[in-house]
């Protein structure tokens, strides 16, 4: 029972902790990409109004930068204060991506941040352009190593297992093998289009609230264009990255795969654009589509598809929160599509700003990135379980043994109050922020920038 | 694998210690800073010292997250013991972390003079706890903790606060406060300086006594690291460093020589970070139940495949970090002006 409540505690500590993080880091990501496409366009055209979209945008990345920072170190130390006996398993393997991200990323993100935050009269323009070409370099880095980590967890490989009882470990054979595992490519682009997306439609959404406000509108109107090619882009591309990846874990976790989609009986699967799971009876209760996943993962409706009957019932994921958090996540993804698609049409045909609904649309869609990639990382984490480390170790087996729960409830109520305060500082400067709206003095470009 | 007849454990203890010492050194001056935050008097000394560091203190963090990667990847046991060990100790680490993170950013971003003094006071405590609780975590190491058969940390959360480790603490913090007055001090002009430059002055006789005080305690509550010194006697030329380099601050400060005394301090503080690194090794923890039985560079690390492996990411990424960290420290180099951007 104590041992339980350990497990259970240290995981929602753990879900916690990460999904807060995760509010911030893809949102540094998208935003970038967004600044370097703002800063090139300064530096190709010379109209002022890409100085001031960059200069602005440039404080709100600041801001989600500074939270991504400080409830990142969090993750990196959280591994071992509360999954001790999982780091004596996995560090040989595990340990490398993490030291590489801090070498090859953090150091070059934070290093150049400097640059792109404060070097903006310091500096030639050029050398700021490529700081901030860098500081975007850095945060995909980051992104690219943290992943593949995770990936290992899900599909390990280019590893041997050495050791008996709990001095067992996995040990490295095959460093490439590691780095490559079988989802670490699909699960990068996948995490990197939601990420472009969740900087694509913050941008969109608030550019979209000015017009509405008929507030910086040229501000606005340049904001939005940007923001909808680079939102249209990663919103198709991430149907093919979804689709891909989906297939990836049918093929390699096919008992995830069946969590995901509520599929009980092993044969041909259909698909049920939304429902309620029915466990106890092994049914979802919805619209089904008969056999659109036989046909969506190998071309034939009738193909047999692995079911849960196939899955002992103690290895079984929680099948209805990992059904839901795949469902919403997918859901949301298609309503960006959508909603990608209507911006640039109505961009393109210039009536845009007539269409208040669209506008409103764009608003409430800045959110649809944030809940995709946390439903996402739900789907992917709950749906691993019972395995912390896919089919090598469980995630009851993986718990620091010496913590109690009790001192882990008294961290997790810790957490819970400085990371709510933290969000409510967060939000309110964000709104801060967003009412200011850009410096009318930007468009005059002042020091070195002004000459070069 | 490349780096074949290396005793590549030893290679990693060093690499370990030469991140942590880095980050001490850097993010040393930017957690004294915060200590002697509240020391400023108006809003606008209070913005110049947040935007001394303002810059750089996140690329300084950075040396904590790397060695805590390295330390991970190269001594995943080690990680493991230490870090569930000291469970509570390190998650009051992460609290000041934030708190000191958050503060930089935001403190500023608002007017309300409430606001910004209760942000100030988060950086301050922020800094200064994580500096004191640094200094009790190596003090732990030194002195050794207890573990059991299965290399599990097996005291509690107060054996912790044992009198050595907490001298040790307050060296921490009292050094970083000194480093961090030396450094506002080269980034600051007029009256303001002329503050810092006497506070750090002030700072440096106690922090000189107290590492004074610690040597001279230690053969009676550490007696294991003064056995150490007297079988290696050349290791006394550590502290005898750091004392002199203590020592030299007031007179550099008093000739106006601020840039060789926040030297003198780098210095005081290198030497403190090798003398530590040398009386632990081989061990990255000491069992004080068992001292035979402690976790050493050899039996607590890696296999040789991820060490070599890690090596050549080391050495490939860290000429990049240290050429791109010098040439914009340089870009920033010089005394802090508030401009718009500015905290």
């Amino acid at each position: 029972m104590e041992s339980d409540s350990l497990v259970l505690l240290s995981r929602i500590q753990f879900a916690l902790t990460v999904s807060f993080h995760y509010i911030y880091p893809p949102l540094s990501i998208g935003l970038g990409v967004l600044l370097v496409f703002m800063e090139g366009m300064w530096l190709k055209t010379g109209d002022a109004i890409y100085h001031q979209l960059s200069r602005f945008w440039t404080k709100v990345f600041a801001l989600t930068f500074a939270f991504g920072v400080a409830t990142g170190i969090v993750m990196e130390f959280e591994f071992g204060t509360n999954w001790a006996a999982y780091s004596r398993f996995v560090g040989d393997v595990f340990g490398s991506p993490l030291a590489a991200e801090g070498i090859f990323a953090f150091f070059l993100e934070s290093g150049f941040l400097a640059v792109l935050l404060f070097g903006w009269d310091k500096v030639s323009r050029k050398l700021h352009f490529f700081s901030t070409l860098m500081v975007c370099l850095g945060a995909h880095f980051s992104a690219v190593w943290i992943v593949v980590a995770n990936s290992w967890m899900q599909t390990p490989a280019g590893y041997h297992l050495v050791g008996e009882g709990i001095n067992k470990r996995a040990e490295i054979t095959d460093f490439w093998a590691m780095v490559f595992n079988p989802s670490s490519v699909d699960r990068i682009l996948h995490v990197l289009c939601g990420a472009w997306q969740a900087g694509a439609f913050l941008v969109a959404g608030v550019s979209a609230w000015y017009l509405l406000k008929k507030q910086h509108q040229r501000f606005a109107r340049t904001g939005l264009k940007l923001a909808l090619i680079i939102a249209l882009f990663s919103s198709l591309f991430q149907l093919h990255s979804g689709h891909s990846s989906a297939k990836l874990v049918a093929e390699h976790q096919p008992e995830k795969f069946a969590a995901m989609e509520g599929h009980f009986r092993s044969g041909p699967a259909g698909l049920v654009p939304f429902g309620y799971v029915d466990v106890a009876n092994e049914r979802v209760i919805g619209p089904e589509l008969p056999g659109m996943i036989s046909w969506m993962l190998h071309g034939d409706t009738k193909a047999p598809v692995m079911g849960l009957d196939q899955v002992p019932k103690e290895d079984r994921a929680p099948i209805q929160m990992t059904f839901q958090f795949y469902h919403i996540m997918v859901g949301i993804g298609m309503g960006l599509i959508a909603m990608s698609i209507l911006g640039c049409f109505y961009y393109w045909r210039g009536t845009i700003e007539q269409k208040p609904w669209l506008l409103w649309g764009l608003v409430l869609a800045a959110l649809g990135p944030q809940i995709a990639n946390q439903a996402g990382w739900f789907a992917a984490e709950i749906g691993r379980q019972p395995w912390i480390v896919w089919k090598l170790m469980r995630t009851s087996e993986g718990v620091s043994a010496v913590v109690k729960a009790e001192v882990v409830l008294a961290s997790l109520i810790l957490f819970t109050l400085v990371y709510t305060l933290l969000f409510a500082v967060f939000i309110f400067l964000f709104r801060e922020k967003i009412v200011h709206g850009p410096d009318e003095a930007d468009l005059t470009p002042t020091g070195k920038l002004a000459q070069a | 694998m490349l780096f074949e007849g290396l005793d590549l454990p030893t290679v990693w203890f060093a690499l370990v210690a030469v991140l942590f010492t880095g980050y001490a050194l850097l993010d040393g001056f930017d957690l004294g800073v915060g200590a002697i935050h509240l020391s400023a008097r108006t809003d606008e000394e209070r913005r110049v010292h947040l935007n001394a560091i303002g810059p750089v203190w996140d690329g300084n963090e950075v040396w904590l997250l790397t060695g805590g990667g390295a330390l991970f990847a190269a001594f995943p046991s080690v990680y493991a013991t230490v870090f569930s060990g000291f469970y509570l100790a390190l998650i009051l680490v992460l609290m000041a972390l934030i708190f000191r993170a958050v503060s930089i950013e935001v403190r500023s971003k608002h007017a309300s003079p409430v606001w910004r003094s209760a942000w100030d006071i988060a950086f301050s405590v922020g800094s200064g706890l994580a500096a004191l609780l640094f200094g009790v975590a190596m003090g732990n190491l030194l002195r050794g903790i207890p573990l059991d058969a299965s290399r599990e940390y097996a005291g509690s959360f107060f054996d912790l606060l044992n009198p050595f480790s907490l001298i040790l603490g307050v060296i921490a913090l009292g050094h970083s406060a000194l480093h961090g007055a030396l450094f506002a001090a080269l980034k600051t002009e007029g009256e303001h300086r002329t503050r810092l430059s006497a506070l750090a002055a002030k700072l440096s006789l106690p922090v000189l006594g107290a590492y004074i005080a610690f040597a001279v305690a230690t053969p009676f509550l550490a007696p294991h690291l003064s056995d150490r010194v007297r079988e290696h006697p050349a290791l006394a030329a550590l502290p005898l460093i750091t004392f002199a380099a203590l020592a030299a601050i007031r007179g550099s400060l008093n000739k106006e020589k601020r840039g060789r005394a926040f030297g003198l301090s780098c210095v005081a503080m290198a030497s403190t970070m090798v003398l530590f690194a040398l009386l632990m090794f081989p061990a990255l923890v000491r069992n004080s139940a068992d001292p035979a039985a402690s976790m050493t560079a050899a039996n607590a690390c890696s296999s040789p495949k991820t060490l070599n492996n890690m090596l050549i990411i080391a050495l490939i990424g860290m000429p990049l970090v240290i050429g791109y960290t010098v040439f914009i420290y340089r870009i920033f180099h010089g005394k802090v002006t508030l401009n718009k951007t500015s905290y």
